[in-house]
């Protein structure tokens, strides 16, 4: 498997839970749509961490975990085809 | 009138659980690897949704608009986080794992894969014990939540302890009936159930009082305060411990866990993952705003009173708040019906079997399972006679509770050296500083704003890592099988 793969992926995710809440506009009480700024982002956020987690889950699934080294580790596409035949074994 | 539509309602949904039970009893086989996770064949929906019901009970509904009515909605980042992110990101490091190596070793509990790499029946059964005493509690909240909300919703025609008492009555017939696949059916439309009506609930909601901009005139001109992120409630080092030490903590709750075994194949695993979020938040949305807004609205909401069963009787028909109701109840029996199973089977598989009865026939086993749940949900509810506790409290103890036990566990799974004394004096070190903690006032519940329950897995993490250092691992620990051989295919 890949090393750089999986310190980007940490990083991933510990970016990812950092700015789900947005700090940055903390004290901030701007409405849109009679809905908080900052409740905007974090929905938004949540859509973006789900994509993410798409993405890791098709082309990077078994990272840090699978003891066979090429089954997963960044060829892109190879780890979900192998098992798209549905969902029982 | 009111209280026949109300009961009605209540009572048909109880009845269709049951009927699904009983579907479910039909294909089940009389082992306890069926009774306990429907022999590993659980499909993308059913997975998602049983996690998610069983993950948001009582405190969703009740517990979580009560905090965002008082304090304000930021009870959703604070959710948002710990469930949608963290939890999902250990949905993959600590779930994908224990999948794997549940289906190559056949472990049913977290005590038992753990017991099987260090080659220790005390280990085994220390996690279960452990477990077991954060998961009583926990269950009698689900039980105090239901009693209150059936007295609060017929006015107090059905007491109490007759509400909490045929709950439980309700939940041990339908567990020791349709064990876990039946259990994963009805999460499944529960967890369905409460998403549509949240929602409906809101937008009702809003089209009587005038939109969101409405709403939030109206929040701002009682409690200014609350639109604006952050309060002296909601510091960053009070978010923070409780996403992390809840979001942990999740992952460790036997019911919770367990679900990491059942799937039926690498491809569920991931699609949950990545639906994860959005779930979460399309529930922790609707739900906690309304409990925000709840406070600009003139209601009265007396001392001990739920929010959201309030704002529904003065804002929606009767049939529709009954309806919520139901769904509330709902989310708090397919919480508990997966913890009594998982309860239970902590202390068949983990406590009875390796310390009483070491040569248990699976046909006796399954059967021992089903008794274990009968006596595990009845002494939750007479505890819960003799104390009801308020909800917030017990939950947020349970799950940093279970929190303490994350970090050994994980040091465990991914690090090679971890030995045998290492993950035993974590998690001993761990749980006797936090409960330290909560009973005793030497050791303080706030480090700088942060809380003892993040603390004491911080405690634990070094006390892992520290003492493996310091002890060689004994002769008869496997120290390879959390890393060699590990593939799904």
């Amino acid at each position: 498997m890949s090393r750089p793969a999986l310190w980007g992926w940490i990083a991933v995710a510990i970016g990812l839970s950092a700015l789900t809440i947005p700090w940055f506009l903390w004290g901030d009480a701007t409405l849109v749509a009679g809905v908080p700024l900052w409740l905007w982002w974090h929905v938004g956020w949540m859509g973006l961490a789900s994509l993410v987690f798409w993405l890791f889950a098709r082309r990077f699934w078994g990272l840090g975990i699978e003891s066979d080294g090429d089954s997963s580790g960044g060829s892109p596409g190879s780890g979900s085809r192998v098992d798209a035949g549905g969902e029982r074994r | 009138m009111t209280v026949a539509i109300q009961l009605g309602i209540i009572v048909g949904y109880l009845l269709l659980a049951l009927a699904i039970g009983l579907v479910a009893y039909r294909l089940t086989d009389r082992t306890a690897e069926d009774f306990y996770l429907a022999s590993r064949t659980v499909g993308t929906i059913v997975l998602l949704f049983t996690t998610f019901a069983t993950l948001l009970s009582a405190f969703t509904f009740f517990a979580g608009p009560n905090v965002a009515y008082e304090q304000g909605p930021e009870w959703v980042l604070v959710m948002g986080l710990m469930d949608g992110i963290i939890f999902a990101i250990l949905w993959y490091v600590i779930g994908y794992k224990q999948w794997l190596l549940g289906r190559q070793y056949d472990y049913v509990t977290l005590g038992e894969m753990l017991g099987d790499r260090f080659a220790s029946r005390r280990l085994r059964g220390l996690v279960a014990g452990v477990s077991l005493l954060w998961l009583f509690p926990y269950v009698m909240l689900q039980q105090v939540g239901a009693g209150t909300a059936l007295q609060a919703l017929t006015e107090g025609t059905v007491p109490y302890a007759v509400g909490a008492g045929l709950i439980t009555a309700f939940m041990i017939l339908y567990v020791v009936v349709a064990g876990f696949r039946g259990i994963a059916w009805t999460d499944t439309l529960q967890g369905a159930f409460m998403l549509v009506t949240t929602w409906i609930a809101l937008v009702w909601v809003l089209a009587v009082v005038g939109g969101p901009s409405a709403a939030s005139s109206a929040l701002e001109a009682e409690a200014a305060h609350h639109l604006a992120l952050g309060s002296d409630f909601y510091t960053v080092q009070w978010m923070l411990s409780t996403a992390i030490t809840i979001g942990f903590g999740v992952a460790m709750f036997p019911q919770v866990n367990q679900r990491f075994f059942a799937a039926g194949s690498k491809t569920v695993l991931k699609r949950s993952f990545a639906l994860w979020p959005l779930l979460c938040v399309l529930l922790f949305v609707p739900s906690f705003l309304l409990g925000a807004w709840a406070r600009g609205l003139d209601v009265t909401i007396s001392e001990g009173e739920n929010v959201l069963p309030v704002i529904l009787a003065e804002f929606t028909p009767v049939w529709f708040a009954a309806l919520v109701i139901a769904g509330a109840m709902a989310a708090m029996m397919s919480s508990s019906d997966s913890m009594l199973l998982s309860g239970s089977s902590y202390f068949t598989r983990d406590l009875y079997r390796p310390f009483v009865e070491s040569d248990l026939s699976e046909r006796r086993e399954d059967l021992l399972a089903r008794i274990g749940v009968v006596g595990f949900a009845t002494a939750s509810f007479l505890a819960s006679l003799w104390n009801p506790a308020t909800l917030f409290e017990l939950g947020d103890a349970a799950f940093s509770g279970f929190a303490q036990l994350a970090l050994p566990v994980m040091v465990a799974l991914y690090w090679r050296k971890t030995t045998r004394a290492g993950i035993t004096a974590g998690i001993l070190a761990s749980q006797a500083f936090y409960l330290s903690s909560l009973f005793t006032a030497v050791v303080p519940s706030a480090y700088a704003g942060w809380t003892a329950g993040l603390v004491g897995m911080g405690l634990g993490l070094v006390v892992t890592v520290g003492v493996s250092l310091l002890t060689t691992p004994a002769a008869d620990e496997r120290r390879t099988i959390y890393f060699d051989g590990l593939e799904a295919d």
